[in-house]
Parts: structure tokens; sequence; C-alpha cells
């Protein structure tokens, strides 16, 4: 199925968690968020989220800011 | 004598925060920090990169420091909020600078979305601190809802222009109780001297420093002018007269 990731389509298979997509795209937990069609998904739901079709996925981190 | 001040439940020594964009390198961006003696240094929220696992840009940042994430290039209420809620999951601190700005040109802040987006995050337990125009009524406002401190600018985001308008700060920290920190537009030492002898409780400023030659140098110049600032302040200053006052006995002289 479908999803978007940071604004990148991209296909997964069904029952795929937002821990295991994170595995997959080789990103650690530390220091990121996530947010799934703009909600926050807080870490500790991780594993037990599972992303739908057509889903929008972002997946943040700190930058250099002022 | 100890001169601290407080956001929220946090007490700090510095009153000097920096930001972290726009170094040369991490690793000048590492020094200057020290070098500025700051004890908060802000961060934005950015998409992860998925084409490469690039290293954490926190990896450079001492743990000392208290981050202040904030949510630069948001210009709606709904997009800041989002990014305060990711920022706080991401680092797992209530603190959050709250930008939400109104036109691409100026950097100016949209104050409507501005107190519409603080109003829920207060509400969400966050610790607010609104960049915001230097308009004492603005101010009084941001401080009713709750916000923890008031950061009106000094000028536009990194136009280096200095105080542009001293009075309407002045009239901003006889207003408002809760801790003022100017917050952009600084450009050298002076101007944050002149920001500190006002009174304000502190500076935020990134360009300043990182878009110096030096800017580690600069860093440092900052640290000094904020505390030489500071101390002028609490020293109380001579009123200004046109003439002259002679600072020698007028007694004794010769003949």
């Amino acid at each position: 199925m479908k999803i978007r990731v940071n604004g990148i389509e991209r296909e997964i298979e069904a029952g795929t968690t937002v821990e295991s997509l994170l595995n997959m795209l080789e990103i650690k937990v530390q220091g990121i968020a996530v947010d799934i069609n703009r909600e926050i998904v807080p870490k500790r739901l991780f594993s037990e989220t599972i992303l739908n079709e057509g889903d929008s996925i972002e997946i943040v981190r700190m930058v250099g800011g002022g | 004598m100890s001169d601290t001040f407080k956001i929220g439940k946090r007490e700090f020594k510095s009153r000097l925060m920096v930001g972290t964009g726009k170094y040369p390198s991490n690793e000048i961006m590492k020094i200057a920090l020290e070098a500025s003696g700051a004890e908060v240094v802000t961060v934005a929220v950015r998409r992860v990169n998925l084409d490469r696992s690039s290293e954490s840009m926190l990896d450079h940042i001492d743990k000392k420091y208290t981050l202040l994430p904030n949510t630069a290039g948001c210009y709606t209420a709904e997009d800041a909020i989002r990014t305060a809620r990711l920022a706080r999951e991401a680092l797992d601190t209530e603190f959050v600078k709250l930008e939400v700005l109104g036109d691409e040109k100026t950097l100016f802040p949209d104050n409507e979305a501005l107190l519409e987006a603080a109003k829920v995050l207060v509400k969400e337990g966050f610790t607010v601190l609104p960049y915001t125009n230097d308009d004492p009524i603005m101010a009084k406002k941001l401080e009713d809802i709750g916000c923890a401190a008031v950061m009106p600018l000094a000028a536009p985001i990194g136009s280096g222009l200095g105080i542009r308008n001293p009075h309407n700060i002045r009239i901003i920290l006889e207003t408002i109780k809760v801790p003022i920190i100017v917050d952009a537009g600084v450009g050298t030492a002076s101007d944050a001297a002149i920001a500190m002898e006002l009174g304000c409780h502190g500076i935020l400023m990134n360009t300043g420093i990182a878009g110096a030659k030096d800017p580690v140098k600069m860093a440092r110049a900052m640290n000094l002018a904020v505390e030489a600032g500071r101390l002028a302040y609490l020293s109380g200053r001579i009123p200004k007269k046109l003439y002259a006052t002679a600072s020698s006995p007028l007694s004794g002289i010769i003949e």
C-alpha cells in the first residue's frame, strides 16, 4: 500500500508500524518526532501504531536555527 | 551577588541566548557557543533527510545547554502548534520559542495568529516564549494568556539594525512582569549592551554571532556586552545633561 513519508510516496506492506518504518529507513528514535496526518504520535506508541493506506507521515529532527 | 532570572520553572545565570543556525561549521558553532557563555540555545524542527543517514546536529551541542526549539518558518497558528508538539516529543522539553510569521520579506510576526497559537500551547503545558513586535499592547496580551516570557524584536530577523525603538522596549518593560528577552536584529556588541541597559532580562541572537567574520570572537564580545549592559543597568546610570559638570575639585586651584 502507498503512504507518504516526508512528502515522498513509498510502498509499504500492510501492518507496518511506525517502529518498523523507522527501522526500514534506518532512523534512530533518539531526538526525532513523528506525526501522521498532522497528529503527533508519542514515542511510546511507535511499536503499536499501524500505518494505513494514504497516510502522510512526517519524521522530524532538530537542526540549527535561531 | 547572584543575578539570575527565571523563565517558567527554570533559572538561568547567563542572559545571552544563542541560536545554532548559519555557522560556517559545527566546530565553529561549538566554540562560539562556549565563548558566548549561553545556557540556552535555540534549535529548529525540520524533516529528517531520508536519502542519507546524516548525523544529528545535536551531537555537536553539549548536553549542558537547555535546548529551546523554535517554530521558525511557520506562517499559521496551526503549523506553529504542530511544530511545537513535534519539538516537545523530539526533545522532551516544554520550552518553545513560538514564531508565527506574517510575511517572508520582513519576517515580522503575525500577532493575531501568534496569540491564537500561544493560547493553545499554554493550555497544553508548554513554557511559551513568543517572538513578537516591540508592541507593548501585544506584550501585555501575551503575558495575560500565560506566556513565560515575551520576546520583542529589536529589528527584523537577521537585519543587524539594533534596537529600533528603545522607547517601546522601555514601555514594555514597565508594562509587564514576565522576563523580556530581546530577540532578533542585534548586530553588534553595543546593540546588546543597549538592550541590557534598558533593563531587558536577556537577549536572544543568532545571525549577529554566526554571520560575523569571526563568530567565536563575536560570541565573546556579545557575552561581555550583555554582562556589561546588565551591570550598567543595575548600577543606575547618571542622568544625561546638556552642560558640563567638573569632576575635579573647584577649590584649591593654583593662581
